[in-house]
């Protein structure tokens, strides 16, 4: 039973605010209409059985729940009886079943670029795409971003009153505002990925599952709706081929194994099947990629090489040049520099790694990486003051435990 | 639905006179499109006077009202279906007047 109303909520959550918001024009009403539906599910089911058609039932019970609370608002709020009046609602509380809704699937964009809007804050956008299209609960979000839980419930109230006040529409964008605007999704996708995989505080898990998963199943989602789009192919394909390392990447201490030290057998080989697939298939396409299609590709060249001694580097250095031209900002060098490590060597590496000193010094990446270089350069002291910095820097414990560990060894 | 445009500058009246031509057009380009409502230029914060009412006597003070190194230096009002159509309307407006602008919505 519990599984079927997990099965429910993860299937259906987003379709059902999706139509609700469209047609009551109301985030907070259609997000507390599908709340309220699926706790009548969690009371129901058990005694009923489970409906032949969830889908249907949660549809119907969550209009009722958004006309009992118009009618309960009525008098207070003359915009919800303009919605009433807007959406035709003549007859449903009656028992007359809802009239179809047409293209649901567009309801879901909608929900989407309005959530993902760029006239909100990237920490609401984060916020409000997880509790309205991926159906976390205010308490799971603020857990996930080290937030108090009235903290986080009022970002989501603030960002769903902006969106109401400065009337910010639910709509697909226009096909000249789309990519940009689909790139604006990706970038908060990418983020609550991120925040999964590498934790950035301290007072966390270095590596939560539910958050990458979350982020892979909404990339999903955009995939089914936005099908042609090569960089959300591209960013789905990155999270995959990531998230295909994750049983490899903390060691049994809590300690960060970096890729080189990874334990290969222990990586997902469905996962990075499905993600070289999407790769491909952007390769084949021969149209030039973007961004996460170029992070995609740098990582199936990774995923590929079964050994990490037979990795292609000269192709994952060629893939950066790419990645610099479309993105010249200096955590795309830095990385490269570490691919140029591996070609042209330590010295090349850390000449280009010192250039970026101006831009990178408060990122613990660029002191862990000058440590790691100046190692293989047998400069001990300054490898050594390098890490220290990295570490005072870094947030994420598994990190941190592994920087400990490489300083420690320098002895 | 309408807006209050506010154009961000640390200066007062000095639009240059191609910035002119420039808000003049959009602003036929706004009276056109039906979106026009009023606008208009602002004199310096140092030129503004507080007033307090709400006592017996009305108390007038030298404003501004709060010292800041930018202001508002003036405002478009406009109507527009959403703020989609707002942002892509005043987008252009930025670009005539080459200043900052912040886009609030009236109360409904």
């Amino acid at each position: 039973m519990n599984d079927a109303i997990a099965r429910a909520h993860q299937e259906q959550w987003a379709r059902l605010v999706a139509t609700l918001a469209r047609r009551y024009r109301d985030l907070d009403l259609a997000e507390e209409a599908a709340a309220e539906a699926f706790a009548t599910a969690v009371e129901r089911w058990p005694l009923d059985g489970v409906p032949p058609n969830p889908g249907g039932w949660l549809t119907t019970t969550a209009h009722r729940k958004a006309i009992d609370r118009i009618r309960r608002e009525n008098k207070r709020d003359d915009k919800h009886r303009e919605a009433l009046v807007l959406s035709g609602l003549t007859g449903f509380s009656d028992g007359t079943p809802p009239e179809p809704l047409g293209a649901i699937d567009d309801d879901r964009l909608r929900l989407i670029f309005t959530c993902c809007h760029p006239a909100l804050g990237m920490e609401a956008r984060v916020a409000l795409t997880l509790r309205m299209v991926g159906g976390l609960t205010v308490p799971e979000i603020a857990r996930a971003f080290l937030v108090q839980e009235a903290a986080m419930g009022q970002r989501i109230t603030r960002a769903k009153a902006k969106i109401a006040a400065a009337r910010i529409p639910y709509r697909v964008p226009s096909a000249r505002d789309l990519p940009a605007r689909t790139s604006g999704v990706l970038a908060v996708l990418f983020l609550v990925f991120n925040e999964g995989y590498l934790a950035t505080g301290p007072g966390t898990d270095p590596v939560r599952p539910h958050l990458t998963a979350e982020a892979i199943r909404l990339t999903r989602l955009i995939r089914t709706l936005l099908p042609e789009d090569g960089e959300v192919a591209g960013l789905l394909a990155l999270m995959l081929l990531t998230e295909a390392r994750r049983p490899a990447r903390v060691s049994a201490d809590g300690s960060l194994v970096v890729l080189a030290e990874q334990d290969r057998d222990a990586w997902d080989d469905t996962l990075i099947a499905e993600g070289h697939q999407l790769v491909r298939e952007r390769l084949a396409s021969g149209i030039a990629p973007g961004r996460y299609q170029l992070l995609a590709a740098i990582n199936a060249v990774h995923t590929d090489a079964r050994d990490a001694r037979a990795t292609d580097w000269s192709q994952v250095v060629a893939l950066y040049d790419q990645l610099v031209r479309l993105d010249p900002s200096p955590i795309v060098a830095l990385n490269r520099a570490v691919a140029v490590a591996e070609v042209d060597g330590p010295d090349t590496a850390l000449a280009a790694v010192d250039r970026l000193g101006d831009a990178l010094d408060g990122y613990h990446a660029f002191h862990a990486t000058r440590a790691e270089l100046l190692r293989r350069l047998d400069r001990r002291v300054e490898s050594r003051a390098a890490y220290d910095r990295a570490i005072a820097l870094a947030g994420n414990t598994a990190e941190t435990a592994y920087l400990s560990r490489r300083r420690d060894e320098l002895g | 639905m309408q807006y209050f445009v506010s154009v961000i500058d640390d200066r007062t009246n000095s639009g240059t006179d191609e910035e002119m031509v420039a808000i003049d057009e959009f602003n036929d380009r706004l009276r056109t499109g039906g979106h026009w409502v009023f606008a208009g230029g602002l004199g310096a914060p140092e030129t503004s006077t507080v007033i307090d009412g709400r006592g017996e006597q009305p108390l007038f003070t030298d404003g501004p009202f709060v010292e800041s190194k930018e202001h508002i230096a003036g405002f478009w009002i406009i109507d527009a279906p959403d703020l989609d159509v707002a942002l892509e309307l005043m987008a252009d407006g930025s670009k005539a007047c080459n200043r900052r602008l912040e886009v609030r919505p009236f109360l409904a």
